[in-house]
């Protein structure tokens, strides 16, 4: 096992390399001078030219990649060019929220998208299993900003129960988990109840049912276990979907996370906070990602390790 | 579908064998696709907006842009049947000239993303080695940006308009195609018959558009209509978030964001596009789970 996990992280390093280019090129792909930009509206050309000197323009690309890196590695992101903070305090606490989002969301979709998927398998093709389907097919159909703007109408607006906007309270936190969490809970419902299927009709279930065992036994004791193991894999997944997903829920309720941030400094152009959020969020789900490897083949006993 | 599934444990028996010629193929895949009703009703959907795209526009008689301060804001009534927006434009019309843009974005964009992918996907699959270890390195690293993000990440080099959410979504969907091509090509590569083809001298790219791309043509189909349904609530997310379409342009996630200050007070400003949405992303998806369920061989058992 340990052999692996140090395996799997070797394996990572040119994946994270590969993010950490693409995210550097974003800056050198954009058009315009970034300097002048900086500079200002109507900056001398000499305060242009120091400004790009003073950002390490001039140097060779691989310096400045090399700079980039080391910079990324130490979490030393630059300056904002629009508040002027430090991006990594700018970036810090509204990431927590938007992973607090997710996270919640991924446990509602999982709560939700398992026992239905489960119930959907036992009573198969009956008209709760019909209905089910039916549902997930629509909650995978939704979009998410969509679902939250009605939700915020019926429950904030018209019932008046749930605040409409913000992030913290626990009444805050309902509208934005369930806008988020449903398409994940139609994804791993539907996985779920593909996977009970495809063991329900092995053999070993079948000698299982034969000995004589109680279906309840059958079901959650023997079949369970083993169905579980590819929806593991989604989970992971499903985070980062659910992420990136955030970034629309968070415009909806005007939650001040790292999402409703991406899309404000896009705007603005303010590209070392974007830089950053983007470069965050993708480390964040390649390491999210591994540990879900690492689950699954803990989980899944069959797997050879080597 | 839990339709689906009854009506193809009924054609249990029938199983497609690989020397039919392809007519005969499609005729068997139809006939299969008939049995599955939930297919059927997302590939009449997906025709109704077709037609709707097409013929809509001509149909309807206010403008697409007809600015009206004196109707503004409206409820829903037998003369503006969705209501009007804060322009007072009407919401009906608006909807019917924005279902060209929504399937224009979802076919465009799958077209190109799904070119890109399967190519380099066959070519990964098919060479093996070191071409396919950096092919598909480079589709990981695509990849770790998850859902939006990379679609975002490429808006914010690009700029926020309706080609460039076209062209971002098409980039986010290459990994998706590129290895599902891949794993079926693996598989086919190590099929007989195409030893033999190599056998007789054929060449590389004969070898692969005339008998290894006809193979990987099932799921390929199947995951391209998934993807439109993907690339369209994508690239509604973007022009929502003010990055795509733009107003006044009638583009479905546009028309949200634009009445985004009026929607909690007037309910169906928010309602009729949203539904719109969900209608367009629900044809396709049913359609693709139709379709994979008519050709994937093992949910035929």
């Amino acid at each position: 096992m340990f052999k692996f996990v140090v395996r799997r992280l070797f394996q990572l390093i040119p994946v994270l390399l590969g993010v950490s280019i693409l995210v550097f090129a974003m800056m050198h792909l954009t058009p315009g001078n970034p300097a002048k930009i900086l500079a200002g509206q109507g900056a001398s050309a000499e305060a242009v030219a120091n400004m790009e000197e003073e950002m390490g323009l001039n140097d060779p690309i691989i310096v400045q990649y090399g700079n980039f890196l080391y910079d990324a590695v130490t979490l030393n992101f630059g300056t904002s060019w629009k508040s002027g903070l430090e991006v990594s305090k700018e970036i810090g606490p509204k990431f927590v929220v938007t992973v607090e989002l997710a996270l919640y969301s991924t446990m509602l979709s999982l709560f939700i998208g398992l026992i239905a998927g489960i119930v959907s398998a036992v009573r198969k093709y009956t008209l709760l299993d019909v209905s089910i389907m039916i549902i997930a097919l629509f909650g995978l159909s939704m979009p998410n900003f969509w679902l939250g703007i009605m939700l915020m109408q019926w429950f904030s607006i018209q019932l008046g129960w749930l605040p409409a906007t913000g992030w913290g309270t626990p009444e805050q936190i309902i509208l934005p988990v369930i806008t988020l969490g449903t398409a994940g809970a139609a994804v791993v419902a539907r996985m779920t109840r593909s996977s009970m299927l495809d063991v329900i009709s092995q053999d070993y279930i079948r000698t299982a049912r034969a000995k004589g065992l109680k279906e309840g036994i059958v079901i959650y004791r023997h079949a369970l276990k083993n169905a579980l193991i590819p929806v593991v894999t989604v989970v992971g997944l499903q985070f980062g979907l659910l992420l990136s997903g955030a970034v629309l829920t968070e415009t909806v309720f005007a939650i001040n996370g790292i999402g409703g941030l991406i899309v404000d400094r896009i705007n603005a152009r303010d590209f070392p906070v974007v830089q950053a959020s983007v470069l965050v969020m993708a480390v964040v789900f390649v390491f999210v990602n591994l540990l879900v490897d690492l689950t699954y083949k803990f989980l899944n006993k069959r797997i050879d390790l080597d | 579908m839990a339709s689906g599934h009854s009506s193809t444990e009924e054609m249990a028996p029938k199983k497609i064998k690989k020397e039919r010629p392809a007519v005969r193929a499609f005729k068997d895949f139809y006939h299969r696709l008939k049995k599955n009703k939930a297919a059927l009703v997302g590939g009449y959907l997906i025709i109704f907006l077709i037609l709707v795209a097409t013929i809509g526009p001509f149909l309807t008689t206010d403008g697409v842009n007809e600015v009206n301060y004196t109707q503004k804001l409206e409820s829903p009534s037998t003369e503006n049947w969705f209501g009007t927006d804060h322009q007072g434009r009407d919401i009906f019309t608006r909807i019917i000239h924005g279902t060209g843009y929504t399937l224009l974005v979802g076919f465009l964009s799958v077209l190109m993303g799904g070119i890109v992918g399967t190519l380099l996907g066959i070519v990964s699959g098919y060479y093996g080695g070191k071409i396919d270890t950096v092919i598909m390195r480079f589709m990981d690293i695509l990849l770790a940006f998850p859902g939006i993000l990379l679609a975002l990440a490429i808006i914010s080099i690009l700029g926020g308009n309706f080609i460039n959410v076209i062209i971002a979504v098409a980039i986010f969907s290459i990994p998706t195609f590129a290895r599902i091509v891949r794993g079926s090509t693996l598989a086919t590569r190590e099929l007989e018959y195409v030893d033999a083809v190599k056998a007789l001298g054929a060449k590389d790219s004969r070898i692969i558009f005339k008998h290894i791309l006809p193979n990987v043509l099932s799921p390929l189909i199947v995951q391209s209509t998934l993807q439109i349904a993907t690339a369209i609530l994508t690239a509604s997310g973007l022009s929502f978030l003010g990055l795509g379409a733009q107003p006044p342009s009638p583009e479905w996630g546009a028309m949200l964001n634009d009445g985004r200050n009026y929607m909690l007070d007037y309910g169906y400003i928010a309602l009729f596009p949203g539904l719109a949405i969900v209608l367009a992303v629900l044809a396709f998806n049913i359609f693709g789970d139709g379709l994979r369920d008519a050709l994937d061989p093992k949910s035929k058992k």
